[in-house]
């Protein structure tokens, strides 16, 4: 997810972190909320806030609840109940479409919480109301909370159904920084129609110990993994 | 809590063989015992809520005990109207168990705080609601549950509650944690152990302070709670909830025909109507929202001061 959030911020948002509320900003809404600690490091990365802030993470007092947070810079809606973020977004879409400023809407979902019906009212309404302006990513890592996404509840064949339910999509690498950029740059799509970008990616990417690893979903490393895990990642 | 809960459903589910375990995408390191034991009767239904509680009350129609197992707010709030009209209104034999009660899951933030849902739950017409206040509570309304026959929520907290007294009563009675009867804090949940803790505080200033765990809030037995406040001239209510629909609301409703009464102090979270949360553990939580056990004294001294 870190390169998902990496391309959009750099390469695809225009958003201003001297004017975080700006009426024709686009907007990012971050649905899978558990992934807060990678949202908040990208936004110091951006400038919205600064990088030394990151440090009250979870503590006591502070605005960086383990879930992301609207009290934060740059975040457009608290989330953390997952399957709430993109009928926000859609509704958002619909909103811009309306004000005319150009503003797009992205939202990214993970594949767990794709087992919620209302993500699957929202895929119903968007290509129902050409919702252009709106892209879908997928954070397509296979594993969900208590087991693999095909044990659980499998989701394939996924692209099929979206493209069933009328929408434009693309299926790329998601570590793929180029493919992200090329996929994101596409909105909105000439066709019209809402995207949705199924971004294959591997939960714990480039750190041995963590790839592919239910434990690390709920699991905060030590000093020690930490550094080893920054080497790794060639931070 | 959550340990307590899996290994007495464990027991239970040896010895009925309609028991069933469903989870909502959750339990990672708490169900696993329980999904080896009976692969047969346990699904994790994905992160769906609302599917899981119609599930639920399918399985529970054609015969079954279903317990549906997830955090706070996800298998309550947000599959309510399955609860009411698919469970509730069917009588369906289902069994709602949420972690994660009030602040349990302090800094993870607004969405995984539990603050409304035992008076909600309390508002759905059949449903019996449990709050208990140690594992020893948990293990004996796992078991009250199991074998009622009726919708019932079951909130509990997270892991590492200390039992709060070494006897247990019949958990539809109120339990009592500290013998006293001028002033009588009746409370629901771990948040108990700071009622424990204030009663010391004040006993210290000459005060006779009692703590009753009041585990079962619906159906709540206001005969025994009658019996346990007889003396008191002043009760006081104490949880990790918003006082809206919960223990206040129940024990004040209890009382408010009566001519003749002791004033009735609720102590419990404040709503936070607009206000973003902060992170903080539950400890720091509880303490900013005036649950200190200080605050729970200041706020008995107050009341007395008023009578
Ligand atoms: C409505 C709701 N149900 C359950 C949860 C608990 N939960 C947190 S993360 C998660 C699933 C994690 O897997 P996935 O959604 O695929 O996220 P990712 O792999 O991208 O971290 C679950 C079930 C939740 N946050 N919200
Ligand atoms: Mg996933």
């Amino acid at each position: 997810m870190a390169d998902i959030l990496a391309v959009l911020y750099a390469r695809i948002l225009r958003v201003d972190p001297a004017d975080p509320q700006a009426a024709s900003r686009d907007r990012f809404v971050l649905s899978k909320g558990h992934a807060a600690a990678i949202m908040y490091a990208t936004l110091a990365e951006c400038g919205f806030f600064s990088p030394a802030e990151l440090d009250t993470y979870c503590r006591d007092g502070s605005i960086f609840t383990g879930h992301i947070s609207h009290a934060v810079p740059g975040i457009e809606v608290s989330t953390g109940s997952l399957g709430h973020g993109l009928p926000i977004a859609i509704g958002m879409a619909l909103a811009a479409r309306m004000e005319g400023a150009g503003s797009r809407v992205f939202c990214l979902l993970s594949d767990g919480e794709c087992d919620e019906g209302s993500n699957w009212e929202g895929i119903l309404f968007a290509p129902h109301h050409k919702l252009g302006n709106l892209c879908v990513i997928v954070d397509f890592n296979k594993i969900q909370s208590f087991g693999s996404v095909a044990e659980v509840l499998n989701l394939d064949p996924f692209a099929e159904k979206w493209k069933a339910f009328g929408w434009q999509v693309e299926e790329i690498d998601g570590h793929d920084l180029i493919a992200l950029e090329r996929a994101l740059s596409g909105v909105p799509a000439a066709s019209g129609w809402p995207t949705v970008v199924i971004a294959h990616t591997v939960k714990g990417k480039g750190v041995s110990f963590m790839e592919n690893n239910l434990e690390w979903h709920y699991r905060s490393p030590s000093d020690e993994l930490l550094a080893q895990a920054l080497t790794e990642i060639g931070a | 809590m959550r340990t307590t809960f899996i290994e007495s459903l464990s027991q239970a589910a040896s010895e009925n063989p309609d028991i069933w375990l469903l989870c909502g995408d959750l339990g990672y390191s708490v169900l696993e015992p329980f999904a080896a034991k009976f692969p047969d009767r346990y699904v994790n239904v994905g992160v769906a809520e609302q599917n899981m509680a119609g599930v639920a009350a399918g399985i529970a129609l054609s015969g079954k005990t279903v317990f549906i197992y997830s955090i706070g707010n996800f298998p309550t709030l947000r599959c309510l109207e399955q609860l009411r009209n698919d469970v509730c209104y069917h009588g369906a034999d289902v069994k709602v168990v949420a972690v994660g009660a009030g602040y349990a899951y302090g800094s993870q933030g607004y969405t995984h705080h539990a603050l409304e849902d035992a008076g909600i739950m309390s508002m759905l017409p059949g449903m019996e609601v449990f709050v208990p206040c140690d594992p020893m509570e948990v293990r004996a309304a796992t078991r009250l549950i199991a074998t009622s026959g009726k919708p019932s929520y079951l909130r509990l907290s997270r892991a590492g509650e200390p039992n709060l007294a070494t006897i247990a009563t019949d958990l539809r009675k109120p339990r009592i944690l500290r013998e006293g009867r001028e002033i009588v804090i009746l409370a629901c949940g771990p948040i108990a152990s700071r009622a424990l803790e204030a009663a010391g505080e004040l006993a210290g200033r000459g005060r006779d302070v009692g703590v009753v765990s009041v585990s079962c809030l619906k159906p709540l037995d206001e005969m025994a709670i009658r019996g346990v406040v007889r003396d008191a001239s002043l009760i006081v209510t104490l949880e990790e909830h918003i006082l809206r629909a919960g223990l206040f609301s129940l024990v004040a409703g209890a009382f408010a025909g009566d001519a003749v009464r002791p004033p009735i102090t609720g102590i419990g979270i404040p709503e936070q109507g607009g206000k973003t949360s902060l992170a903080g553990s539950r400890d720091a939580l509880l303490d900013a929202a005036g649950l200190s056990a200080q605050a729970i004294v200041a706020r008995i001294e107050q009341s007395l001061a008023r009578r």
